[in-house]
């Protein structure tokens, strides 16, 4: 008999081996490891190390493996595991002013102290597929130079030097953290920027080009990029002074925007910030982008667009939630649909008794309906 | 890369406390959606979340545990959760409404009436009865505040003025307490009186958004209606094709490709009981459930 289908768990478990074996492909190409993973497909651990707020490469590379190249899976993975971790306290801010700068780059001055540090990147590259690549090649060792310990001083910095751009206020107090506490609105600038680096990369960048392209737009530089590592530091109770706990790799973006002030102050640029784990420049830009562009009613602009709207943009980034919440469609909505098809058809009926009555062909109905 | 180690339940015991506090506020306030920090789940968002961490919280080693989904013990979500927890908690688990102590279900109320032993637990894929008449939290919770549901009356009587009919028949909002107008999760209209007055604990987790709100025992419950409109739960005109049963939810059942269909209990527990004690359909059901379209 069809009805009260059983055996829901055998089926489950049955459905569990077809992945497990189909993850696993030909058992005659090599089985990846998680290094090869972590070496060769880094900007991909890169962005699940971020989304999934834990900078863990080992486990981020564990995650691509077994969500077989889904990153969105993989950051999913990522974030159950965080989960079950207790939470000491939140570090010391990175000082990404001393960070050991792999790549730095700034599109509002030619030269600056410090120079263009062009680093490893795609950009200026032709995207012409190298079949060099296809069945492997060795590769020689880049040259390097030894590194110099001058810092690299942000272009922000240099600008607020003058006055010409505006001062970074430091936040007194706690810092928050939307993993432990609900998100409410209006929400601070902290949860604000936390919000958007856990955010979905794709839904970022849409909302930073949307700005561009006239939706809240505020006349974005590149004031600079910045990949490299950072040491973090964290001050423990027990010893009264910061211990530092290791060096992880961020992007981070200081974008410098149009004007405020006017007549009781001084006309300076404003700014946007993004800041994520690993190299993810396009990443970091958009976060960038749209902190500025969620910033339009503390500078008194006028924000009608989607991606100055709080509420709207904070709410939909996340592509765990998403992602769980579009895919739940799958799950059996018998109960409810069945309810809806009852009352459709009590007033199917209904109208066909109208229609009897008033002697009018409900086919001729049915079909304008169609058209 | 260390294996983890899982606590009782999964989540750890400072998670469960910020749960418990969130429990506790939702039953002082009957109704009234508290956030809480609603933690990642090893299952995805929109798939009970809210009631896993709702359902973790409470467990003891001690309690019985039954999952279902729309109604049903063997749909795959709810063997999922249940594997979950029997997995990370190592509690007994029983299909049978009456032997369990907590009930994690999505869409029914079991059909079986629950007493004061057992707590209730929804999983809530949108806790905000407003939600689809305001978008803005900001919005609904200063209307909740206020006790301003105008809006959904208007929305109710929209629905009079076009279809004749409320046309809500799942996740039908009621008034709790006199107080909250909620959102009893997608459960057919037809369970709404069941929250009335029920002497079980019913809470409401839902971890996407971030809520848990919760009906005390014996909490009056009233699903809004109008006075020339009043609420009406619906049942399809017919009786179970197992159990014959006149007065449980039914589930319709296309049984081949050129549309019969069938009729059986939507809770399988009671269904499957109410066969055990010997109840059979009537024969000829079949066709006067097809009569009924």
């Amino acid at each position: 008999m069809y009805v009260a289908v059983k055996g829901g768990e055998r089926a489950i478990e049955n459905a569990h081996a077809l992945l497990a074996d189909a993850r696993r492909g030909d058992r005659d190409v090599p089985e990846l490891s998680l290094a090869q993973i972590d070496n060769q497909l880094a900007l991909g651990v890169d962005r699940v190390m971020c989304e999934g707020s834990l900078y863990d490469r080992e486990l981020a590379a564990l995650a691509v493996k077994q969500a077989r190249g889904d990153m969105i899976e993989a950051i999913f993975l990522l974030r159950a595991y965080r989960t079950t971790l207790p939470r000491f306290g939140a570090s010391e801010p990175a000082a990404t002013g001393t960070m050991d700068v792999r790549r730095r780059i700034s599109a509002t001055f030619k030269d600056l102290p410090g120079g263009q540090v062009l680093g490893p990147t795609f950009d200026y590259t032709h995207r012409l597929l190298d079949h060099t690549l296809a069945d492997g090649s060795d590769v020689a060792p880049a040259a390097t130079a030894p590194a110099d310990d001058t810092p690299f001083r942000s272009v922000t910095d240099l600008l607020g030097d003058s006055g010409l751009i505006e001062r970074e206020a430091a936040q007194d107090g706690d810092v928050g953290d939307l993993t432990r506490e609900p998100l409410s609105f209006p929400a601070g600038r902290d949860l604000r920027l936390q919000n958007l680096a856990r955010g979905d990369e794709g839904f970022l960048l849409a909302l930073g080009y949307s700005t561009q392209r006239g939706y809240g737009r505020n006349h974005p530089f590149a004031g600079e990029i910045r990949f490299g590592e950072v040491e973090v530091e964290f001050v423990a109770e027990d010893v009264g002074f910061a211990v530092p706990l290791g060096t992880v790799f961020m992007t981070e973006c200081q974008m410098v925007n149009q004007f405020t002030g006017g007549l009781t102050e001084a006309p300076r640029f404003t700014r946007g910030y993004g800041l994520v784990f690993g190299q993810s420049e396009r990443k970091a830009m958009a976060v960038a982008l749209v902190d500025r562009a969620l910033r339009a009613r503390e500078l008194g602009e006028e924000a009608g667009s989607p991606a100055q709207d709080e509420e709207f943009v904070l709410s939909h980034s996340d592509n765990v939630q998403a992602t769980g919440f579009v895919e739940h469609l799958k799950l059996p909505h018998y109960v409810d649909f069945q309810s809806e098809l009852g009352l459709l058809r009590k007033l199917r009926a209904e109208f066909a008794a109208r229609a009897d009555q008033n002697d009018i062909d409900t086919n001729t109905y049915v079909r304008d309906a169609a058209e | 890369m260390t294996a983890p180690v899982y606590n009782f339940a999964y989540l750890d015991e400072q998670t469960k406390r910020m749960i418990r506090r969130a429990i506790l506020k939702a039953i002082a306030v009957p109704g009234y959606q508290v956030p809480f920090a609603s933690r990642e789940m090893p299952m995805p968002y929109g798939w009970g979340t809210g009631g896993v961490q709702v359902t973790a919280s409470i467990l003891g080693p001690d309690d019985v545990l039954k999952v279902i989904d729309q109604g049903s013990d063997d749909t795959t979500n709810a063997v999922s959760i249940r594997k979950f927890f029997v997995k990370t908690a190592g509690v007994r688990t029983t299909t049978a409404t009456v032997e369990a102590s907590v009930i994690q279900t999505r869409h029914r109320v079991p059909e079986t009436p629950l007493t004061e032993t057992q707590v209730l637990v929804y999983q809530v894929p949108i806790p905000e009865p407003l939600r689809f008449l305001e978008p803005r939290e900001t919005e609904t919770r200063r209307m909740h505040a206020l006790s301003e549901y105008g809006l959904m009356h208007v929305k109710l009587y929209e629905d009079i003025a076009r279809h004749g009919h409320i046309a809500t028949t799942y996740a039908y909002p009621v008034k709790v307490d006199d107080r909250y107008v909620m959102d009893p999760s997608p459960i057919p209209k037809f369970d709404n009186p069941k929250l009335n007055d029920c002497p079980a604990l019913q809470l409401f987790g839902a971890g996407r958004e971030k809520r848990i709100y919760a009906i005390p025992p014996y909490t009056q419950v009233v699903s809004l209606d109008f006075e020339d409109h009043p609420f009406e739960p619906y049942r399809h005109n017919a009786r179970c094709e197992l159990c014959g049963a006149d007065d449980s939810y039914l589930d319709e059942v296309i049984t081949d490709d050129r549309g019969t269909r069938m009729f059986v209990c939507s809770d399988t527990d009671y269904c499957e009981t109410r066969r055990a004690l010997g109840h059979v359909a009537p024969a000829g059901e079949t066709e006067a459930a097809r009569d009924e379209r």
